[in-house]
């Protein structure tokens, strides 16, 4: 038993170092911000999870380490804890500086109705041909006539 | 079937590569249109380069056209583009105000005096929150003021002699024609 005093304690080593680390990827590895209540918390983190950071084309503010990114989590949380602004007021705050790519839905305007509308637009249009396809009647048999041609053709070589 | 509705499928395939040929050659998805052009540079205050006694704010950017170049001595595209801004500064005269983002101000003003200046002011912007108010989100880039402080172009990337000439080139020289009227 004294023996194996060692090994236990190398596994429990082991164990915990295997659920501390994971704590650690799992924790925030930077900003960490203080919030007066989970409201705002949640309002923080559902707003990083919807803005685009505007250096790495397809990662949100959340996911990015970027110092682009680290620098406008910190401005989401000025604007919204000092400045107290509004979850659309932030979008457009961000909007008006680094344009519509920071929202991932871009606004629906005169230029950007044809990517909205497009989707739907395939859609019908398949259906319709899909329509057309269906309402077609079957092939008529063929009068004698024309299988007298056919098995002649058949029958050429 | 008739035997034109045998080339829809052919009709389709050109389209999809007119589409994509076009889409894919739009533009480059790294550059983003700024959402500054035609509006004014944003209100700011902060320390001068080398003074930071002395606070700079949007006034020091106005009465003549001017360059605002964003840079910073971690960022090797701005020190390929250095050259080209001494080169502008020196032939067309044009002000070139610098803002150095995100920098230790002592590694700015050495990297100054080592490969020469061609800034009339730098605006120390050591946190980076001028460079969000400009919607910037890589050095180095650099924006075209008119008189007013209204931003007329802004590029992303390095200034080389091409950019000069095709980007910025014709809006100095519509600026100073509309200040000479």
């Amino acid at each position: 038993m004294a023996r194996r005093l060692p090994l236990i304690a190398l596994i429990a080593a082991f164990v915990a170092l295997m659920f501390g680390s994971g704590a650690l990827v799992a924790a925030p590895r930077f900003d960490v911000f203080e919030f007066e209540n989970p409201e705002l918390e949640k309002r923080y983190q559902a707003l990083i999870a919807e803005l685009r950071c505007p250096k790495c084309l397809n990662t949100n503010l959340a996911g990015s380490d970027a110092p682009i990114a680290q620098d406008l989590r910190r401005t989401v949380h000025r604007l919204l804890i000092e400045e107290d602004m509004s979850d659309a007021e932030i979008r457009a705050w961000l909007q008006e500086r680094y344009g519509d790519f920071v929202l991932y839905d871009p606004p629906f305007r005169p230029d950007t109705w044809v990517l909205w509308l497009a989707p739907a637009g395939f859609l019908i249009a398949g259906f319709l041909v899909l329509a057309r396809l269906l309402r077609q009647p079957a092939a008529e048999p063929l009068s004698d006539s024309e299988s007298a041609r056919l098995r002649d053709l058949l029958e050429r070589d | 079937m008739s035997r034109a509705s045998l080339f829809v499928p052919l009709g389709l395939f050109l389209l999809i590569v007119v589409v994509g040929f076009v889409g894919f050659s739009l533009n480059d998805p790294h550059k983003l249109p700024s959402a500054l052009i035609g509006k004014p540079f944003p209100e700011f205050t902060a320390p001068r380069l080398g003074a930071p006694e002395e606070l700079l704010d949007r006034a020091d950017l106005l009465g003549e056209p001017v360059l605002v170049n964003i840079w910073a001595t971690w960022c090797p595209t701005c020190m390929a583009e250095h050259g080209e801004l001494l080169r502008i500064g020196a032939e067309t005269g044009i002000r070139i105000v610098g803002v150095n983002y995100k920098d230790d101000p002592a590694k700015a003003l050495d990297w100054l005096v080592r490969f020469g200046d061609p800034y009339d002011i730098v605006i120390e912007d050591r946190d980076g929150s001028l460079g969000v108010e400009l919607g910037v989100y890589g050095a180095p880039e650099t924006f075209l003021l008119d008189a007013d402080g209204t931003v007329v172009h802004k590029h992303v990337g390095d200034i080389n002699p091409r950019v000069w000439r095709d980007a910025f080139a014709p809006r100095v020289a519509a600026l100073a024609g509309e200040e000479s009227e």
